[in-house]
């Protein structure tokens, strides 16, 4: 501790050099940060390198165990090769968790800071709103939506899911930028002339940047988990398309026959959601002064 | 206390008018009938099937009608199911959901609860971090990958319980689903307990029960479990509500003939009505059981009550 205070003392102490250090210092928040890089190149580069593609049917192979073939980790019951279908799946939860994230990113943070510097009765008006969906059961929210939009369609997706994960962000940002308003930066932009848009957008939502960042990558675990559910309910993505929630229906299907249908999704989700969740926490203690 | 349970009773109320006029509107309002796929339909047949469920009408009016028929306890027909009310559904499936539910809650009070006082008190020991992971991993994994992995084991391999499915009365069939369903809520159960308990170790009254003499075990149930508690009953409206959604897919694993399964199949065959009033029925209960919590929790801690 006393080292790397000091050396934090000669550079200076800026809250992202500070977070770096404890960061790096936290060596299971590394493992697990290169464990989701890992996956993430692997998800992006390895069905390229396979010669199998997601989609592709291997008659000579069908339900092929891990291990026995040119498929590594075995096929499933029409021969398409499950280590690429599950990479793709991977993939696919990635982009969808990353694209809900930052939408509900957008909405929240907007929201919050809105209301939070205007104050009065819009603060009240705009926190009120958040307060009614919040009590809202927001699955079935969803649901409807995917019911009655078509099923499958990414885009839908993506905003089902993000419009749902915007009300802890706005209520997280609201209360920082209440904090941040009585500060003496503030009230000086104000002092020189700054109009409220410019105050938000140039002094205000920089100085959310900690706060979300934390929340965010707590938001992607919850936005993979929520993706996976859908899709594993089969509100989600469709065939011949493979999330990590359908690959784990299609193995439970399988189970009894099958068993690494089941096994190989399902234990790429956990590893995936643990290591967001090491990562999110290990930040969360590095970015929040307050636990130290 | 009733001027508190009166005002949270009428704060419910604008709540459900929002849940029923939203799904009203985005399902009616939406591209697409529920007639759409059925693609052989003369434009006769279509406007008859259209009469038949009111849908010629304009939208005002259907609204006012579908609140008329909700008030009446009638969700109207299913869409998709012929021959079936809505409210005929729900009826069938909502006792196997909510036994399934509360069996649920009911094993993460009982097991959740002490796992959570032995890590507090046998804190930073084997017991404790063996607790903690174990909390950890339940909380991390979903319910449709634990459902299927218990059934792998339990089911094929071990052949201890059947695999899924449903006897009426065999509580053989519902073990798994069960378990599987309590999960999370135990561990969040323990984890609750755990922290709410060191909290209350370090509280004044309890340094003084020590300070007069008492056992552990005497502070443990005689002071410092039951403010302890508190946490984890207010922790149950929301648990329910997580058990509520957790079912749809507990149900769809093990092949449970509940509401949860209505649910996911109604959305997949876009069964407007069915889903629309599956999501009333589960607003409802999810603010009821959320308004209960707070009510016992209001009764158990008198400062909620005031602010």
């Amino acid at each position: 501790m006393n080292e790397v205070a000091l050396s934090d003392i000669r550079r200076s102490r800026g809250l992202w050099s500070d977070a770096a250090a404890r960061i790096t210092r936290n060596r299971v928040a590394v493992v697990a940060a290169s464990v989701i890089l890992l996956l993430a190149v692997l998800a992006l580069s390895g069905p390229v390198f396979s010669p199998y593609t997601y989609d592709a049917l291997d008659w000579q192979h069908l339900a092929a165990a891990p291990f026995t073939t040119s498929h590594w980790l075995g096929t499933d019951r029409l021969g398409r090769d499950l280590l690429v279908r599950t990479l793709c799946g991977v993939r696919i939860s990635l982009l969808i968790s990353l694209v809900a994230t930052a939408i509900s990113l957008a909405i929240g943070v907007t929201w919050g800071a809105v209301a939070g510097y205007v104050g009065g009765r819009t603060d009240e008006l705009m926190m009120r709103f958040v307060d009614v969906l919040y009590s809202l059961p927001y699955l079935f929210i969803v649901i409807i939506l995917t019911t009655v939009f078509s099923r499958g369609s990414l885009p839908v997706l993506f905003c089902a899911i993000g419009a749902v994960g915007w009300l802890t962000t706005a209520r997280i940002v609201r209360g920082q930028t209440l904090a941040l308003k009585r500060r003496e930066f503030i009230e000086a932009a104000h002092a020189g002339g700054l109009g409220t848009a410019a105050i938000l957008l140039r002094h205000i939502i920089p100085n959310l940047i900690g706060p979300v960042v934390v929340y965010a990558t707590l938001t992607i675990p919850q936005m993979i988990l929520f993706e996976s559910f859908l899709s594993f309910l089969g509100l989600g993505v469709q065939e011949p398309l493979a999330s990590l929630g359908s690959l784990i229906n299609d193995g439970t299907q399988e189970m009894q026959s099958a068993p690494w249908m089941l096994l190989v999704p399902a234990g790429f989700l956990v590893v995936l959601l643990m290591c967001f969740n090491v990562v999110g926490d290990a930040l969360r203690d590095a970015l929040d002064p307050r636990d130290r | 206390m009733l001027r508190y349970a009166l005002r949270r009773i009428a704060g419910i109320v604008p709540t459900l008018l929002v849940i029923i006029t939203v799904s009203f509107f985005v399902v009616r309002l939406a591209p697409g009938g529920p007639f759409d796929q059925e693609q052989t339909l003369g434009p006769q047949v279509r406007a008859n099937l259209d009469r038949a469920y009111g849908l010629d009408r304009p939208i005002a009016f259907q609204y006012w009608r579908y609140l008329h028929g909700l008030a009446h306890g009638d969700f109207g027909p299913s869409f998709k199911q012929h021959d079936f009310t809505v409210a005929e559904l729900i009826s069938q499936g909502l006792p196997v959901s909510g036994s399934l539910g509360l069996t649920a809650v009911l094993l993460a009070i009982l097991i959740g609860i002490p796992l959570g006082v032995a890590a507090a008190v046998w804190r930073q020991t084997t017991v404790d971090y063996g607790i903690t992971s174990l909390v950890v991993l339940g909380m991390a994994l979903p319910g449709f990958v634990t459902g299927p992995v218990l059934a792998l084991v339990f089911g094929v391999y071990l052949q201890w319980l059947p695999v899924a499915g449903w006897e009426e009365g065999a509580p053989r069939y519902f073990v798994l689903p069960a378990v599987t369903l309590a999960l999370p809520v135990i561990a969040y159960v323990a984890r609750l307990t755990r922290a709410s308990l060191l909290d209350v170790f370090r509280a004044n009254f309890i340094r003084t029960a020590r300070a007069r003499g008492l056992g552990p075990w005497r502070i443990l149930w005689g002071h410092a479990l039951r403010p302890a508690l508190l946490p984890v009953v207010s922790y149950l409206g929301p648990a329910t509500a997580f058990v509520m959604t957790g079912s749809l897919v507990v149900e769809t694993v093990f092949g449970l003939p509940g509401t949860g399964r209505y649910l996911v199949q109604g959305a997949i065959n876009r069964d407007y009505t069915l889903v629309m009033g599956m999501v009333i029925v589960y607003g409802t209960l999810v603010l009821l059981l959320n308004l209960i919590a707070d009510l016992v929790y209001g009764w158990l801690d008198p400062r909620v009550r005031h602010e």
